[in-house]
């Protein structure tokens, strides 16, 4: 189960307060809300990703201490953002990209997971498509076999068709590995079809 | 108000080794007081054709065919003539993610001010139709959310009272509320006698405000008709699948993955990922010349 309880978070001033969410295996949460709510504040805190400032964060059990770049437990999360051309170095291919957290070259297997083939692999983030390179991101979160996947409004450069298709691999790998899923949208449609249940943020107060 | 007719347009990118065949004999005519949408996956040749209508390519791409606003031949003018008569006049531009757009050390009202001063506009009224309000305009645009850098860059394209407004997945991003209050400002737009041309990925957006859906696959429009029609009963297999891929549809995802652009097939582009294809579909198939037209030897 991967657990925030009683997050409070924000940059300077808290953006959230006192929101908690759990995340069982298996399962997959929406989480909804307008712009402004703090859902990739909820997202970034939950992939240890941001210090909350207070509240605690559990993965399976285990408390998490260390909100730092090398945290141990970071492994057990996967994370797709929202734009996939700031999220991958310009300068690897997207065979590097996936192969980055794995430390070799091999990433067939993952590759044919979301369905890239050869010649896209030897390509650099210029030189494909948005949703080539979501695959690619999605294939690099999934290398070291994450318990627990958020996804920050991943489809939202996405056509119709590669958003389904990126839900169906992430639902096969669930099957496969009993992983937990946080899906943040603003997709109100997407969610109702694509998560068990959805947790709305409300708007924040105004400023 | 004239007319814009994009006939026969192509535009290559001559890479080392290659050639990128980004958009293919492309033809669409948009009248004043319509909206068309143009509607494919990223990396279908969209933003090609608009880049194209107003002189935004790069030194290497090369066009042909022809794009015609009333007397003016858009793919030939200069750079000068461009500046000077077309672009913030005649054809606005609402550019993809306007936030990375707009100038980082300039408040939104002083970039607003020098579109005004030299496009001979109406800050203030621009402003004003835009939907913001005279204290967003006093902001940095790291200060503004992202509907209202929206909504700066609408006013930017409104400003020069263009009668085409041109704008580039102008709802990615933004929360349907936004999205839907910006597609109603479109709307107005074209109430008014304006023309819109949208840029999209989203069948949702595209449905909410066009009257025409032109369906682009690997650089080709190979579906184009009232939006109804072609969000509902689609005849190309490509718009077909993609209707159905919508979350509140079947949700499946089209099979396989869009041809290399550098690497087209000879025939239908479209025909290694399509379910009806035979050996006919290796000639590549014309569109048809009727009201709701399908570039397709087998269509639905």
């Amino acid at each position: 189960m991967l657990t925030g309880t009683d997050i409070t978070a924000g940059y300077r001033s808290a953006v959230i307060s006192g929101v908690s969410l759990t995340v069982r295996p298996g399962r997959t949460v929406g989480l909804a809300g307008p712009s402004g709510s703090g859902k990739s504040t909820l997202a970034r805190v939950l992939a240890l990703l941001h210090k909350p400032f207070s509240g605690t964060v559990e993965i399976d059990g285990e408390t998490v201490t260390g909100f730092r770049f090398k945290a141990a437990q970071r492994t057990r999360i996967g994370v797709l953002f929202q734009q996939p051309r700031l999220s991958v170095d310009p300068r690897f291919t997207l065979r590097q990209a996936i192969a980055e957290p794995l430390g070799h070259q091999e990433v067939g297997e993952l590759a044919d997971l979301v369905m890239l083939t050869g010649d896209l692999l030897d390509r650099r983030p210029h030189e494909v498509s948005d949703g080539q390179l979501q695959r690619a991101c999605l294939a690099r979160a999934l290398a070291l076999n994450p318990r627990y996947l958020i996804c920050d409004e991943m489809t939202t450069m996405l056509d119709a068709s590669t958003t389904a298709a990126l839900v169906g691999v992430i639902r096969a790998y669930q099957a496969r590995t009993n992983a937990g899923v946080l899906a943040i949208s603003h997709d109100a449609t997407l969610l109702d079809r694509w998560a068990d249940e959805t947790v709305r943020l409300s708007a924040p107060p105004p400023r | 108000m004239v007319n814009l007719e994009i006939d026969r347009v192509s535009v290559r990118f001559a890479l080392k080794g290659a050639t990128v065949e980004a958009v293919n004999d492309v033809s669409l005519r948009i009248r004043p007081g319509e909206c068309v949408a143009l509607v494919g996956e990223s990396g279908c040749g969209k933003t090609v054709l608009a880049s194209a209508l107003l002189g935004f390519l790069p030194g290497n791409a090369e066009t042909s065919g022809s794009a015609r606003l009333g007397d003016v031949e858009l793919l030939e003018a200069t750079d000068h003539e461009l500046a000077t008569t077309i672009r913030g006049r005649q054809i606005g531009l609402v550019p993809q993610s306007p936030a990375s757009h707009l100038t980082p050390v300039r408040t939104a009202r002083s970039q607003l001010a020098e579109a005004a001063r030299v496009l001979g506009g109406d800050a203030a009224k621009a402003a004003e139709r835009a939907g913001l309000e005279p204290e967003h305009l006093d902001r940095y645009p790291h200060e503004l959310s992202g509907g209202m850098a929206q909504r700066v860059a609408n006013a930017l394209a409104l400003v020069g009272d263009p009668w085409l407004l041109i704008a580039d997945e102008p709802t990615t991003g933004l929360d349907r509320d936004l999205v839907d209050g910006l597609l109603d400002e479109f709307r107005r737009l074209v109430d008014d006698g304006h023309a819109v041309l949208l840029i999209t990925h989203d069948l949702a957006a595209a449905h909410r405000i066009a009257d025409r859906i032109a369906v682009m696959y690997a650089g080709r429009i190979v579906e184009v008709g009232p939006a109804h029609e072609v969000l509902d009963s689609a005849r190309h297999p490509y718009s077909r699948g993609l209707a159905n891929a919508l979350p509140e549809r079947e949700f499946l995802p089209i099979p396989g993955q869009p041809p290399l652009l550098t690497d087209l097939p000879d025939g239908c582009a479209f025909a290694p990922r399509c379910s009806r294809a035979t050996a006919i579909c290796e000639d590549r198939p014309v569109l048809t010349d009727d009201p709701h037209a399908v570039a397709c030897h087998r269509p639905c």
